[in-house]
């Protein structure tokens, strides 16, 4: 599969598309990246006149890319129409601040992918190479839950 | 290994997964994992990987679909310790 395929599948779309470009994709692992943008919406308000990227936007930005990239990837000739995707668990930790502007590469490793549940161990790296979020991050993608 | 000892391991895997402590402690065989024990499709499927491990059997997804209760999840575990 094409790596603009994949995202051509994703089920997101702007304001809550977190991927630009997936760099390598194999049966154990992904990688990509994003840029966030100066004029994310929710800048105005995290935090008052201080821009800082919302955990939970890390969180979700490697679940796209580590997970659901990954999972599309994976699933192949078997995702359907009917296919969803389930965010069911993340444990994440947030090492350094993420501003605007800033591009974040993101790595994942699959744990398992089993009975329609994949789990993942993701890192994301910023353009200094530093390590700003690690974790795993686990999600149905099935057509039932 | 006979039925109470199974179950006795098998409650010890599903504890971390359920929210529903009351359901859990009066667990029997007729509990279902969906809607007593609140465990989503998720931890299910934690539930049946530990299995796995716990009991070295391999479990596939016709087996998967029906594991929704502790019964057939008995039935199951020792229908596959018996090939063994």
């Amino acid at each position: 599969m094409e790596l603009q395929n994949i995202i051509a599948q994703l089920p997101y779309t702007p304001p809550f598309l977190f991927v630009d470009e997936l760099l390598h994709v194999d049966e154990n692992g992904i990688s990509g990246t994003y840029t966030f943008q100066e004029d994310l919406a929710f800048y105005k308000g995290h935090f008052k006149d201080n821009p800082v990227t919302p955990g939970v936007i890390l969180t979700e930005t490697m679940a796209q890319i580590g997970m659901v990239c990954l999972g599309i990837y994976l699933l192949g000739n078997e995702l359907k129409k009917d296919t969803v995707v389930a965010f069911t668990s993340a444990d994440m930790q947030f090492l350094k601040p993420v501003y605007p502007n800033e591009k974040v590469t993101v790595s994942s490793k699959k744990l398992f992918f089993r009975f329609g549940k994949l789990k993942c161990e993701a890192i994301m790296k910023n353009e200094a190479g530093q390590e700003v979020c690690k974790g795993t991050i686990a999600g149905m993608i099935t057509t039932k839950l | 290994m006979n039925k109470q000892e199974l179950i006795l391991k098998l409650k010890a895997i599903i504890k971390p997964y359920t929210t529903n402590t009351e359901a859990f402690d009066n667990l029997t065989e007729e509990t279902d994992f969906i809607n007593d024990l609140n465990i989503n499709s998720a931890n299910l499927v934690d539930i049946v990987l530990d299995i796995e491990e716990t009991f070295d059997v391999v479990i596939d997804n016709v087996d998967m679909e029906r594991m929704l209760d502790v019964k057939t999840a008995v039935a199951i575990i020792e229908t596959k310790l018996a090939a063994k």
